[in-house]
């Protein structure tokens, strides 16, 4: 039965926009960094890239019930491991938020993510019914809640925050009421004042400033008033490869990495916004059309978790580069410079082939 | 039967429980085929809400590319572009013979730029004041009051910047990318405090200079604020360019776009010498006081000293606020130029003004003689004459007599039979009681006391008896020693005066600048008056009189001299003061018949005249020696020629010592 399984089912067409997605960020990667200290990131990430191309396929071979079933130890090793990083990892720029192997350094909680893509998923698929209870958001949250708080605490907040649209997409899928809607939404705005008590300095900060972008011009809102330069001056035909001067000349901060959207708009003009956009978009249809013909709940789970944090992610750097959200650390899936979050996002896809591939399994 | 142990271990796995230990690592598998089917609604709902907000994303896209693109792309601009100021050269100042006075060096100027968003938040203020080592509250006043400025005009922090404060802006890019450093050209003066007070010194544009209307100039340059440096400023300040340079967001130049050139200032010829002014200078040494040296046949300045003096190269960097007020409170007023500002009494120097007014008025003939017992009885006052305390007069003096001797009692008398208002009218006309209109700025009109000036200022009548401490240069009567150069040097040449200069006319001319309008004045005299007072003022050099010291057989000096009272006879004898001390003045011309030079000399507390007089002497002196030297005989050439060849002829032994370390 399973051995119906075949190759050619492999969902191309995934791969191919992602694999257009990321060869935009290398051709912009390229343009910012030409020419300077940071010219040897090119070459790291075109191997990031070929490396997660080759890991993605090979997991689309994996059956991901296997994956699911190591559910519990992955997840068990996942909280371990931030919090021994928290306890015994070396800062690196003033947070405890890499992990070192063998000369390459890991972002943990881009694997964690993963993990809790995958814990929603197992845990979903497992539960019956039409309607999700209380004591589903309770466990759940705890379980989604506890590696949250440490990638919190790193601190990390942005990555933090991306595990909420996995867990926010699995209840939605499994069926939530109005009623508990209702209370969430109580209970979140009576934590806001407790959750800004707990924010470091510097994350009030970016949030004063997205709220009054005038208060503190070479602070945190610098980055963002820069970004918007970028992008607004590149015009509706952009600036062209390696004349982003903004981006070239250290307006735009980090322009390989968070930033790359805005370096990309400001020399790509209007119309690479456009496209870019809209491979994305079709990225993003594309992973829910596959949940909308997995083979079973854990691989649509799997696909809707996954399309989630994609989601969230693009939705989030894309618009705080024109001030729809606060600046925070959120990377550009396949674009931004990093090799966690390549990895990530490939490791990613390959569970959603192979959710693909298997959809006529029964 | 998969189905069957897939129901087994999920059971378990309900069991188990998520809520226990998730380190309990259980076999699960997940396999619901029959399970009911997920809403496909609900998915179907997410994709909307995505192509929603990339829709919401797009249209905020497209209002910043599209719509702001204009505005956005100034601000990159302005991001990138930086405009900055070329400072121009001020041009150098030589003297006649093309001597460099005033040159300029590069330097480095730390600017602040004002042109990214970046605010001078008061710490961020402080901690720059700290870096330049400038003062923070001097700095923040400076920030505040270049606040208004336009944001593209940078403003100068710190001129002369130290290589430590070079250092610390190249070090602190990223922290205040606004600061930058300009290339200037600061002002050196290489002969130091030689001719000072006439060169002046440069500075920093005053607040008030930049708040008139219609002024060019910005905080931070560099303007002539004393001497030819200010009264030349449009001729040696150059035109500033403008350079539009890339910069990084750390404020580092990536690349030049276009560059407007600095056009140099004009460079001033003087006609000061440089041989005449070391001699004046040396000659004046220690001494407080002054020395002047015209040609009366042109006006030309050729030497102008003023002592004690100031290095100018000091203000050239912003001169620390210890330094200034050290200068400004010395008693002994470098920072005064005393050849055209010091307002003293002449003494006998003026009996040459009574003199050929008498003469010119008819009032006496030269032969017209005094006999002087060493004091005189006028309007019930006894008048001494200055050999008094020597116990004995003049005896019986005629005019040349007089001036030889400089008989009080003389010209006491020529002050009665002459009166004040003609006194007061020849002193004026001889070039007195008004600036001579030298191109200096601040010079001091002296003064010439009238009845009217007495009526006007003191609202009282004029006294007799004043008349006659005017006739012998004391009472009101206040002149600078540039003045009595004027005016001694036009007497001697008949009535001719010319406008004392320190730039050619010719030169100001080619450079477009309208030279000042009155060049010489007229006001002849008779020839016999001419006469009688050159020989007399001859006499007083070469027949053992008051200038004796002058005297120099291969000179031909005529002069007068002058020892003023700066109190009265009294207060001088009872407190013993420096600043009690008698004025020494000397005023000398050569040749007697037809003067080329004349040389003012003022030796403050210089107690007796005499000490003023060699001063002259050397000035002249060197004057002719020099002019000997330029004139050689006809076959120069041929003697340059021999000459030369001597001296490449001869061993190293013959030339001059021998090396010591062989």
């Amino acid at each position: 039965m399973r051995k119906t399984v075949r190759f050619r089912d492999c969902d191309w067409v995934l791969l191919a926009l992602a694999l257009a997605i990321a060869a935009v960020g290398i051709v912009e990667l390229y343009s910012t960094t030409a020419q300077t200290a940071l010219a040897g990131q090119l070459k790291r990430q075109v191997s990031w890239v070929l490396l997660g191309l080759f890991i993605s396929v090979a997991l689309s071979r994996v059956d991901y019930h296997l994956v699911l079933e190591q559910v519990p130890w992955l997840y068990g090793l996942t909280v371990l491991g931030l919090g021994a990083l928290l306890l015994f990892g070396r800062p690196i720029a003033g947070t405890k938020r890499w992990v070192a192997v063998g000369g390459l350094t890991f972002q943990v909680s881009e694997i964690a993510k993963l993990v809790i893509i995958l814990t929603v998923a197992a845990y979903f698929a497992e539960r019956q019914g039409k309607y999700v209870t209380w004591k589903d958001f309770v466990k759940l949250g705890t379980l989604v809640g506890l590696p949250a708080v440490l990638v919190a605490l790193e601190p990390d907040l942005g990555s933090a925050l991306t595990f909420f649209p996995i867990v926010a997409a699995g209840f939605f899928l499994a069926g939530v009421r109005a009623r508990h809607l209702a209370v969430l939404a109580l209970l979140g705005a009576l934590m806001l004042p407790v959750g800004w008590h707990f924010l470091k300095p510097y994350q009030r900060e970016r949030l004063t400033s997205y709220v009054h972008p005038s208060k503190d011009i070479q602070g945190s809102s610098y980055q963002g008033i820069q970004s918007r330069i970028a992008i607004g001056s590149g015009g509706f035909w952009g600036k062209g490869i390696r004349n982003g001067t903004q981006s070239r000349l250290g307006f735009v901060p980090v322009s390989h990495a968070d930033f790359i959207f805005a370096a990309f708009a400001e020399e790509q003009g209007f119309v690479g916004t456009l496209l870019v956009l809209l491979l994305y978009l079709a990225l993003l249809l594309r992973l829910l059309d596959g949940a909308q013909t997995a083979g079973d709940r854990a691989g649509a789970f799997l696909l809707v978790g996954f399309a989630a944090v994609l989601f969230f992610q693009v939705a989030v750097n894309i618009g705080m580069m024109i001030g729809f959200f606060p600046i925070t650390g959120i990377p550009l899936p396949l674009m931004s410079q990093g090799g966690s979050s390549a990895l990530f996002t490939f490791l990613g896809l390959g569970l959603a082939m192979s959710v693909n591939l298997r959809r006529f399994v029964n | 039967m998969p189905r069957s142990r897939q129901r087994i271990l999920s059971g378990q796995l309900t069991r188990a429980g998520w809520g226990q230990a998730p380190a309990v690592l259980k076999r699960m598998e997940f396999r619901f085929p029959e399970d009911e089917r997920l809403a496909t609604w609900k998915i179907a709902f997410l994709q909307y809400v995505i192509a929603a907000t990339f829709l919401v994303l797009l249209i905020g896209y497209w209002r910043l590319q599209i719509g702001q693109h204009r505005q956005y792309l100034e601000q990159a601009e302005r991001n990138r572009i930086r405009n900055l100021p070329v400072i121009a050269p001020r041009g150098q100042i030589l003297d006649r013979e093309g001597r460099v006075l005033a040159d300029n060096f590069p330097a480095f100027s730390v600017l602040l730029m004002r042109e990214s968003p970046a605010a001078l938040t008061p710490p961020r203020v402080q901690s720059i004041a700290r870096g330049l080592q400038l003062d923070p509250a001097d700095l923040q006043r400076l920030v505040e009051r270049t606040a208004k400025l336009p944001r593209f005009q940078p403003v100068v922090l710190k001129q002369s910047a130290t290589m430590e404060d070079i250092a610390f802006v190249e070090s602190h890019r990223v922290e205040y990318p606004d600061l930058d450093l300009l290339q200037v050209q600061q002002r050196s003066y290489p002969k130091r405090a030689i001719a000072a007070a006439v060169l002046g010194y440069v500075g920093e544009v005053s607040e008030e200079m930049i708040a008139t209307p219609s002024s060019p100039y910005r905080p931070g340059d560099v303007v002539g604020k004393s001497g030819l440096e200010r009264s030349y400023n449009s001729v040696l300040a150059g035109r500033d360019g403008m350079r539009r340079v890339i910069v990084n967001s750390r404020g580092q130049e990536m690349g030049s776009m276009t560059t407007i050139n600095a056009t140099p200032g004009n460079d001033l010829r003087l006609t000061l010498d440089l041989d005449l002014q070391m001699a004046a200078e040396a000659g004046l040494g220690e001494q407080p006081g002054a020395v002047v040296a015209l040609n009366p046949g042109t006006g030309e300045v050729l030497a102008m000293v003023s002592h004690p003096a100031f290095d100018p190269n000091d203000f050239a960097r912003r001169i620390d606020r210890e330094a200034w007020d050290r200068l400004n409170s010395d008693p002994q007023k470098p920072l005064m130029n005393k050849a055209i500002q010091a307002h003293l009494a002449p003494g006998s120097v003026f009996k040459v003004i009574t003199g050929t007014a008498a003469l010119e008025t008819g009032t006496i003939k030269p032969n017209y003689t005094v006999s002087c017992p060493g004091a005189v009885t006028i309007y019930g006052h006894t008048y001494h004459d200055w050999v008094w305390e020597k116990g004995k007069g003049h005896g019986s003096v005629d005019f040349h007599r007089a001036l030889v001797v400089s008989c009080d009692v003389y010209f006491y008398t020529l002050g009665k039979l002459l009166g004040i208002e003609k006194i007061a009218y020849f002193a004026k006309r001889l070039g007195l009681g008004s600036r001579t209109g030298v191109d200096l700025p601040a010079e001091d009109p002296g003064l010439i006391p009238s009845p009217e000036w007495v009526r006007r200022a003191f609202k009282r009548q004029w006294w007799a008896g004043e008349t006659i401490s005017v006739a012998i240069g004391q009472g009101a009567v206040a002149v600078t020693p540039l003045q009595l150069a004027y005016a001694i040097g036009g007497i001697a040449s008949g009535g001719l005066f010319r406008r004392p200069h320190l730039v050619f006319k010719d030169q100001l001319l080619a450079l477009g600048v309208e030279p000042e309008q009155e060049t010489s004045r007229e006001f002849p005299l008779r020839e016999e008056t001419v006469d009688a007072v050159s020989k007399g003022m001859w006499g007083a050099v070469n027949e053992g009189g008051t200038g004796a010291r002058a005297h120099d057989p291969s000179l031909d000096i005529a002069g007068k001299t002058g020892t003023a009272q700066v109190v009265s006879d009294e207060l001088q004898k009872s407190a013993r003061k420096a600043e009690y001390k008698n004025n020494a003045w000397f005023v000398g011309y050569a040749p007697s018949a037809k003067p080329e030079i004349v040389v003012s000399v003022l030796v403050m507390q210089g107690e007796h005249s005499t000490t003023a007089v060699p001063i002259a002497r050397d000035v002249i002196k060197a004057y002719f020696q020099k002019k000997a030297l330029r004139r050689p005989p006809a076959n120069q050439l041929q003697t340059q020629v021999r000459e030369m060849s001597q001296v490449l002829g001869t061993t190293p032994s013959e030339a001059g010592p021998a090396p010591q370390d062989r």
